[in-house]
């Protein structure tokens, strides 16, 4: 007991340095607490060895409170009126970012189910993150925002939709078993989506509380409860989190990301070092060369996304530039999907090669970002030379 | 003037519009209250140059400022534009038959002519008031009108 507090403890007040150095430099911490977890794992320089279990239960929690999260920053309303206005831009999103996902894995032979997944990892990007990453570069009010925001809302819904086929994938169910599985799930969701839609006040009335305390536990643990009973209706975990979070709307969210934003940070850290710790990092060099062929692919499609969006919406060039460098990938949901898949049993390269992808990115970027500005000036300032 | 209103999921509300002489500017409503100040590049109307993040004092300090600036201007505008309107400071006195009453039962518009632009309340303006807006005493009610106009706001408020 007395060496897994010692191990607990060094643990989180690493992760607090590493998220010291994150701030100093206003980068994700994400990829730095890849890092640690891949230098404390199997096979790293100091492996850990009793504080697993608390690390694997607090990562199931940790994914389970980001997609909360992420649902409490949407009204119900906001996402219909998403999906009606921005279907075209989201679908051509999912086609040509999931596609190099895909195509990379049918390619190395790792069959239809790693497909799926691999799909799911190059195709998402945090929305937490990217809104972030808008707000510190003072891009909020530019007028590509409102585009580059409603894909991602448009990812974020996708993936609603998209976990529980990837469970059902995973789990290995026939094409009969799948289906079954398939339409559970949609029931599910659909039970869900239409009491958060319709009935949203009446949980918010049950949650409600004057107390922090009885709002913290009655917040959690209903978020963790449906979480729990959607895994085991095989919807996954994290689309229940993440539609109860939509049900909770207002005032009521906002009270309740106050609460759980410190647990969201502290568990979501331990779910991003289990995956690191998961993660065998001799298993990366292999990989390397892969994922840095994915990340550029992404970094182009996903440009591609944001030139699209933007033009859609009639920003000229330099906001096209911005909105496609915002969208770049930037590791959160890559790692959740990739994690999902390794746990589940799937093909057990795509770890260490979301982890090389998100550490690729990482670093790509948030340069590519700072440096979309600066390029559009270069190109505006040729063309008027050119012309004069 | 047109007011552009677009949502923006998971962050709030962005208002933005073009100033008469060229220049966009803009805030962004946080759901949590703050405010965003934006002020959009001369050249490129997507990019915004800067931005203020204001605290919920501070973006009522700044819209305060901006209100009280324009009753001053607003009252000064009208002298201007029609010779002979003048305002009127009346304030309410302890004991007036007004002290706790509605601005709407004072029916000062039907029964003057004048206008009530304003109340200034412990050095705070309320513009336009509406008529649902109660007195109090030591309000002091600004009006606009004829001089003739003005003088019975002035006895309705002290007599009823």
């Amino acid at each position: 007991m007395t060496s897994q507090l010692i191990e607990l403890g060094a643990i989180i007040l690493g992760l607090g340095l590493l998220g010291a150095v994150s701030v100093r430099f206003s980068i994700s911490p994400i990829p730095l607490y890849l890092l640690a977890g891949l230098a404390f794992g199997s096979g790293g320089i100091l492996p850990l060895t009793t504080s697993e279990e608390f690390v694997s239960l607090g990562a199931e929690v940790g994914v389970i409170l980001l997609l909360f999260t992420l649902g409490l920053e949407y009204t119900p309303d906001e996402l219909v009126a998403t999906l009606r206005t921005s279907a075209p831009i989201g679908l051509a999103d999912l086609a040509l970012n999931a596609a190099p996902g895909a195509i990379a894995a049918v390619l190395l032979g790792w069959g239809p189910v790693a497909a799926v997944a691999l799909a799911g990892v190059t195709c998402v990007t945090s929305s937490g993150i990217t809104a972030k990453v808008i707000g510190d570069l003072g891009w909020l009010g530019n007028r590509e925002t409102p585009s580059v925001l409603s894909v991602l809302v448009f990812e974020d819904l996708a993936m609603a939709a998209y976990l529980p086929i990837l469970t059902a994938l995973l789990a290995g169910a026939g094409l009969l078993g799948g289906t079954l599985t398939l339409l559970i799930a949609a029931a599910t969701i659909s039970v869900i989506l239409w009491v958060a839609l319709r009935h949203g006040t009446v949980v918010e009335r049950f949650v409600a509380s004057p107390s922090q305390e009885v709002l913290l536990l009655k917040v959690l643990g209903l978020t963790v409860l449906v979480a729990g009973l959607a895994e085991q209706l095989q919807v996954s975990a994290a689309v229940g989190a993440f539609l109860v979070g939509i049900a909770v709307s207002g005032p009521l969210a906002h009270d309740a990301r106050q609460l759980i934003t410190p647990l969201r940070d502290l568990f979501a850290a331990v779910f991003f070092v289990f995956f690191g710790l998961h993660t065998d990092p001799t298993e990366l060099p292999p990989v390397v060369g892969i994922a840095a062929l994915l990340a550029v692919a992404g970094i182009l499609t996903k440009s591609a996304t944001g030139w699209l969006a933007a033009r859609r919406a009639g920003v000229a060039r330099t906001g096209r530039l911005r909105a496609g460098t915002a969208l770049v990938p930037r590791g959160e949901f890559n790692i959740v999907i990739a994690g999902l898949a390794v746990t589940a049993g799937g093909n057990s390269r795509l770890g260490p090669l979301a982890a090389a992808y998100v550490l690729i990115l990482a670093v790509a970027g948030p340069l590519l970002a700072r440096a979309a500005e600066p390029l559009a000036q270069a190109v505006r300032m040729r063309r008027s030379t050119a012309g004069s | 003037m047109d007011v552009e209103r677009t949502a923006l999921p998971g962050i709030g509300l962005q208002h933005v519009f073009t100033t008469a002489k060229g220049r966009r500017i803009g805030t962004i409503s946080h759901r949590d209250g703050r405010r965003d100040l934006l002020v959009y590049d001369r050249v490129d109307p997507d990019t915004c140059v800067l931005t203020v993040p204001l605290t919920v004092e501070e973006a009522n300090a700044l819209a305060e400022l901006l209100g009280t600036a324009r009753i001053v201007e607003r009252l000064t505008e009208l002298h201007r534009q029609v010779e002979g309107l003048v305002s009127a400071q009346i304030p309410i006195a302890a004991g007036s038959p007004y002290d706790g009453r509605t601005l709407g039962d004072a029916q000062i518009r039907t029964r003057t002519g004048a206008s009530i632009v304003a109340v200034v309340r412990d050095g705070n303006v309320v513009a336009s008031p509406r008529p649902d807006f109660g007195f109090q005493a030591r309000d002091i009610v600004v009006v606009v009108g004829t001089a003739e106009g003005t003088a019975a706001v002035g006895d309705i408020l002290a007599t009823g």
